[in-house]
């Protein structure tokens, strides 16, 4: 689904992502784990296009899209949430989800007056699906900034999903929920991939990410230093090295 | 009676400014720029009146178009800058044009008198409704008319996905893009729409005062234009409209019995209103609860 191949993304002197190569095969949960500072934002940004690559090449679904603008890539497929919230809080819930979602309609062709100024019918079923999916049904004429922080992830989840991507890109998504909220988004990202969706997750939640991830690459550096399955990954040396230092 | 219909002209015509930033400033653009894009629909519009013998409607939308055609070419390098220093260009701007009208000689003879623009001396003599028998009321209905269809037109894309995406722009443009919004678009769409609103106000402007001069669309002018929003509040194009009325009919017009004493507590007045409600006279909650009440009395 997703192929980055010698991706590297330098600030200055800093090699913030360094020959970064990845596969992801359609329909897996892709960890994406390491220490603070290892270039997983920024990878992420790479993706999506927020920041423009030094040198390397992304593919999804074997189309080229290292140089296309961000927007674009909504159009080609890929959705993402943020680590640190980013909502239209403005915005009602229904209006956030409306947005994101006419990049679907552009996908599709539909016509400029119904993307635009109707309440085109198959809009408005696909946003419901997406708020009853992330349970926010019932909210759908709040205002975004008034949500409480746990329905706010949920929001950016679903407003991520209304565009019906290929892949999606969740950044550390379990950030400051309590285990309650981190075992319904378990279920909610396992309720993703069964549907059709591609996951890259990104996540310092160790237990989560271990327990849905169908394969883990582990970035330290701004470099790749192992990829597998979770169990493979928590065996290797590189890894635990990363994480709790060298034993020297 | 005719004072009060040309309160209700000036009125329409500064809502019709306040409105041509409020579509700006809803894609989080500061625009110091509608007096000067205000100024172009203003001088195109009397000119093609005056000098071509356009008729009203006409000249109107020429002027609109070509203040709008302006807006969109300012939109472009208006994009790298953010903030203050989209302040400081689009101020710039306002002074270009102004400067501009100041050196600007364009006249032809007609019979006995030379008409047409002419630098410092301004654009007089700009005789459309008096010369076609419009009453000061016919004038303040038309006006009127034209105000309320650029605020239907506003309020329903308010409500429909490209209110919404303006929205989206202006809180957050990392969001925005990550969404599928294509920021040059949006941004300068807006530019370009506000740029035509302005115009359309300088149109009606030029031929309900018959005389026009640069010293007319200065940064104070352009101040007001961003007043009126953000005073109002960005939730509704009501917001705008009733921050004209209060500070042009209110403060402007209503205190004139305290004499010079009006330009202090016309400031004072200002900050208080924005202490009392930070988020404009109509804010989103405010919006939310007519918008409740009104819906009820339905059912």
């Amino acid at each position: 689904m997703l192929e980055l191949s010698k991706l590297s993304k330098h600030f200055g002197g800093v090699r913030a992502v360094n020959d970064v190569g990845l596969k992801i095969e359609p329909g897996q949960i892709f960890g994406l784990i390491g220490p603070n500072g290892s270039g997983k934002s920024t990878t992420v940004n790479l993706i999506t296009g927020l920041l423009g690559v030094t040198h390397g090449s992304i593919k999804l679904a074997g189309e080229e899209i290292t140089n296309l603008p961000t927007h674009v890539r909504l159009e080609t497929g890929i959705a993402r949430t943020f680590q640190n919230i980013r909502l239209f809080g403005q915005l009602t819930v229904w209006q956030n989800l409306w947005v994101a979602e006419n990049a679907r309609a552009q996908r599709e062709r539909s016509s400029f007056l119904s993307r635009w100024l109707g309440g085109e019918r198959g809009a408005r079923a696909r946003i419901t699906r997406a708020l009853e999916f992330s349970g926010l049904a019932d909210k759908a004429d709040e205002l975004a900034a008034n949500l409480a922080f746990g329905e706010q992830r949920r929001l950016e989840l679903a407003r991520a999903l209304a565009a019906e991507p290929k892949l999606l890109l969740l950044d550390e998504p379990a950030a400051g929920m309590n285990p309650e909220e981190i075992g319904a988004l378990d279920d909610r990202i396992r309720q993703i991939r069964d549907s059709g969706i591609t996951v890259l997750l990104i996540e310092h939640h160790m237990e989560l990410i271990m327990a849905i991830a169908d394969r883990i690459a582990v970035l330290n550096f701004g470099q790749k230093i192992a990829e597998g399955t979770p169990a493979e990954v928590q065996a290797h040396p590189a890894v635990r090295e990363a994480y709790l230092g060298a034993a020297d | 009676m005719d004072f009060y219909l040309g309160l209700l002209q000036i009125m329409g015509v500064h809502t019709l400014l306040g409105l041509s930033a409020y579509v700006v400033l809803q894609t989080g653009q500061v625009s110091l720029a509608q007096a000067g894009f205000m100024a172009i629909g203003a001088y195109i519009a009397a000119m093609l009146t005056v000098l071509s013998g356009w008729p009203l409607i006409a000249a109107l939308i020429a002027g609109a178009l070509v203040a709008g055609l302006t807006a969109c070419l300012v939109g472009f390098p208006a994009l790298r800058v953010h903030g203050l220093m989209l302040v400081v260009a689009t101020i710039a701007f306002t002074e270009i044009v102004r400067l501009f009208f100041f050196n600007f000689d364009y006249q032809i003879a007609r019979g006995s008198l030379r008409v047409g623009p002419l630098g410092g001396e301004g654009f007089r003599q700009i005789r459309y409704f008096p010369e076609n028998g419009w009453t000061t009321l016919h004038v303040a209905i038309f006006i009127g008319t034209v105000v309320a269809l650029v605020m239907a037109a506003l309020w329903w894309m308010d409500r429909s996905r490209a209110g919404a995406v303006l929205r989206a722009v202006g809180e957050d443009e990392i969001a925005a893009q990550s969404c599928g919004i294509n920021l040059t678009a949006v941004k300068v769409s807006a530019m370009t729409a506000g740029g035509a609103i302005a115009g359309l106000a300088g149109g009606l402007y030029a031929h309900y005062t018959t005389h026009i001069e640069q010293s007319n669309f200065t940064i104070l002018l352009a101040t007001f234009a961003i007043a009126y929003p953000i005073l109002g509040g960005l939730s509704s194009v009501f917001g705008t409209v009733a921050a004209v009325i209060f500070i042009q009919g209110f403060l402007v017009e209503g205190l004139r019995f305290l004499g010079d004493w009006r330009n202090l507590l016309f400031g004072a007045l200002i900050v208080l209103v924005m202490n009392i409600r930070p988020s404009g006279l109509l804010d989103a909650r405010t919006m939310a609860t007519l918008r409740r009440l009104f819906s009820r009395k339905e059912h």
